[in-house]
């Protein structure tokens, strides 16, 4: 269990600086969609970033559906490829046009799903059949502690994958053979009347429902619920003992994890035009469970930047790794096919022993544009405190106002008692004064001395 | 009948032998350091391609056998050094990730020395000899894994419970901090788990792989992952319950492949359902379902929380 006393960036909203930091935040995302859509329209669309970017996109998703689970809710599952896989199915079956059916159900005699829905329906009920199934193994599973849990969720992924491999579903699931033919992210492209393309979108939106599911995420994150799944995390004990329902909350964050794997799934099926059951293995839950680590177990942020980073660097950037390379006359040694993959792991292992906070820790966005606790703190100018003294001396003036009142109360009263005591609670009231007025002529001083500072300020500047 | 079922009976005893000497690796590394070793499997899978590579290269079987278990020996040691050692004291989810992150690095690298072809697992006279049994034909290895499991599992309890080291796990395995505090070098009783662990794995593959012929990046993945199931089904930290969870296991899937012809010949059904796709689903199925039973397996001891 992680019992860590991190505090979660959702924990302590600043009044004033966070302000500026959201505005910055929203800029700089606001820019990379805009640079996504320009760069569409520019680049030619068969370049290799497109492929990292939707796949970097769809992985995102995955990947910071997983950090809701795993960074911020401390359950450590390991079931995201199955609940992939179903999301996957789910689109694909449902989206397959109907005269393509008996084309892609061959076997089947077309299925037996006999009409298409549109994509965003699709994705949705793509989401929540995942989330249904979670909701169904999560009842069982989710008394579990931590690596019961995680190998509990493997083998229910395990069993999802043979599930829907299985002969005698295949009017439903096209048994073994692949699911195609369903819209794709290529369909996003607007095409002019002579079949060319007009505008580019097939990689923006796999940002913009990337996005949109993210940013749902994060809603969830600063709400009591967000704040309940961390407590959790934290300390299971206290947090029952503080009245959060485990059982409800865990479960929540199951079925919310799964909906979003799930369409994260769909869109690894439109990503790859193709889906088989096949391909959703643990090794598949392992590489995004790298990159959640990677980004820093418990930071959307991070999961984002990781996933583009995992997946530019295993499609784009360490390709060069895989082919024999010449400098002069002498080969580089080593390289050959599946040395990038060594590379690779090496790099994660490395992340993994050395960086175990990954590239952002716990922090967000915004977090990058706060000033830095414990760093430089703004200095308080001297007129500020001069104006502080001032308020103190007004404070200690009202204070003497009172000794005289409650002095007259008590003779007014005549009980002696009554008058001793205020006598007392005048006395102190009176040295309270005392220290008051002595603080109003030091406050004075002070902004004599600042209006001096200034004057001197200006005249230099003069 | 008995005909039928005889050879998916022969097959499920020898897979389960198999399984439990994998399975002992995860549940005394478990017993120790409450660690899922997840790069156990692949470790048995390197065995088996050591194994490969040192036939290939001439030597003698005499040689070559006890050099694979020798060199996976030390890849447990090596790995157990460099990936868990230095996270001791962080949360258990940092381990078990490193503990993913050496998985996929072993499945890498041996993809990249192979270049993720099938590598056919080379011939060990005597033991892939075919012999008849019950007019059954099947290999030696069939007939001599288990066997060679139980004498090796009596070994391993006897070191356990009668040598100084066996002791000193067992203490380990009780309560970490006060055996350290007793003076019991906590790293040297946990390499040698890794030791033992990975020479059986090795022993293991050697009986694997002769039965199934070819060895891959990724066919060490899935009987890890069974044998760590019957690591729990037979109750995590206990060497008997983990050989006899993986018999069940190793019995009950080689049955399951062979359900629809078994159903078939004893007249009850007339159609074939395709249940071999879930001999594999059927593990993880008991799996979730005695988690859900009894958490602590067969013969598990119950562990009580501490606030």
């Amino acid at each position: 269990m992680m019992k860590n006393t991190r505090s979660g960036s959702y924990a302590q909203p600043q009044e004033k600086t966070v302000k500026l930091s959201t505005v910055l935040s929203a800029l700089v995302i606001l820019l990379v969609y805009a640079a996504v859509f320009v760069a569409e329209q520019t680049l030619p669309s068969t370049s290799i970033l497109f492929t990292v970017l939707k796949k970097g996109a769809t992985y995102a998703l995955v990947a910071v559906s997983m950090n809701l689970l795993n960074g911020f809710t401390g359950l450590f599952s390991l079931g995201q490829a199955g609940f992939m896989l179903i999301g996957a199915y789910a689109y694909g079956i449902l989206t397959i046009p109907v005269e393509q059916r008996m084309n892609v159900y061959q076997y089947y005699d077309g299925g037996i799903v006999q009409f298409a829905l549109p994509v965003v329906p699709a994705l949705i009920i793509a989401g929540l059949c995942a989330a249904a199934f979670a909701f169904l193994i999560g009842l069982p599973v989710l008394r579990l502690k931590s690596d019961y849990l995680a190998i509990a969720t493997l083998g229910f992924a395990e069993i999802v994958r043979t599930i829907f491999q299985w002969d005698k579903l295949g009017f439903l699931t096209n048994g073994s053979n692949l699911l195609r033919e369903y819209p794709t992210f290529n369909d996003f492209n607007i095409k002019g009347a002579d079949g060319e393309v007009t505008l580019y979108l097939s990689t923006l939106v796999p940002f913009i429902i990337a996005g949109v599911c993210i940013a749902l995420i994060v809603l969830l994150l600063r709400s009591s619920y967000g704040r309940a799944f961390m407590a959790i995390r934290d300390d299971e004990i206290a947090a029952e003992a503080m009245g959060i329902n485990l059982a409800k909350h865990k479960q929540i964050a199951f079925c919310v994890s799964s909906f979003f794997a799930g369409i994260g799934g769909a869109m690894l099926a439109m990503y790859q035009n193709t889906v088989q059951a096949k391909a959703f293995t643990s090794a598949m839950t392992y590489e995004i469970l790298l990159i959640v680590v990677i980004g820093g177990i418990g930071s959307v942020t991070g999961s984002c930047i990781s996933s583009f980073l995992f997946v530019a660097c295993s499609e784009w950037w360490l390709r060069f790794l895989d082919q024999k390379q010449m400098i002069g006359n002498f080969e580089v040694p080593l390289l050959r096919n599946g040395f990038r993959l060594v590379v690779f792991s090496i790099i994660i292992m490395i992340v993994v022993l050395f960086f175990r906070q990954g590239i952002m820790g716990t922090k967000e966005l915004p977090d990058l544009f706060k000033p830095r606790r414990g760093g430089k703190k703004p200095k308080r100018s001297v007129k500020e405190k001069a104006e502080q003294a001032k308020e103190n001396a007004k404070e200690a003036l009202q204070a003497e106002e009172q000794i005289t009142l409650t002095a007259a109360e008590a003779a007014e009263t005549g009980a002696a008692v009554a008058a001793e005591a205020a006598g007392e609670e005048a006395a102190s009231l009176k040295d309270k004064a005392e220290e008051a007025k002595e603080a109003l002529k030091e406050a004075l001083a002070q902004e004599a001395a600042a209006a001096a500072e200034a004057e001197t300020v200006e005249g230099g500047e003069a | 009948m008995l005909k039928t079922v005889l050879p998916y009976l022969l097959t499920g005893i020898a897979v389960g032998g198999q399984y439990a000497l994998i399975a002992i690796g995860y549940t005394m590394v478990y017993g120790i350091l409450r660690l899922i070793n997840f790069a156990h499997g692949d470790v048995f899978m390197v065995a088996g391609i050591l194994m490969v590579y040192i036939m290939a290269s001439g030597l003698p079987l005499y040689i070559s056998i006890p050099l694979v278990l020798l060199l996976t020996a030390a890849i447990g040691f090596v790995i157990e050094r460099i990936a868990y050692k230095p996270l001791r004291s962080a949360p258990r989810m940092s381990i078990m990730i490193s503990a993913i992150g050496v998985s996929y690095t072993l499945q890498n690298l041996v993809l990249y020395i192979t270049g993720g072809l099938n590598k056919s697992y080379p011939k060990i006279p005597f033991i892939s000899e075919s012999v008849s049994i019950f007019g059954v034909n099947t290999k030696m290895v069939t007939l001599i894994t288990p066997v060679l499991t139980i004498v090796l599992v009596v070994a391993l309890v006897l070191l356990i419970n009668k040598t100084k080291i066996g002791m000193a796990m067992r203490a380990v395995s009780k309560d970490f901090e006060t055996s350290q505090l007793m003076g019991i070098k906590i790293n040297n009783v946990i390499s040698v788990t890794f030791i033992i662990g990975s020479v059986l794995a090795g022993v293991g593959s050697i009986l694997y792989f002769t039965n199934y012929n070819t060895v891959i990046q990724t066919s060490g993945a899935m009987p890890g992952l069974k044998a760590f199931v019957a690591a729990v089904f037979g109750g995590i930290g206990s060497i008997p319950g983990a050989v006899v969870g993986a018999f069940i296991i190793g019995i009950c899937e080689n049955l399951i492949k062979g359900l629809d012809i078994i159903l078939f010949k004893a007249g009850l059904t007339n159609t074939s359902y395709g249940l071999a796709t879930f001999s594999d689903a059927f593990t993880f199925a008991l799996l979730i379902i005695i988690l859900i039973v009894k958490p602590t397996g067969l013969f598990g001891e119950k562990i009580t929380d501490k606030v």
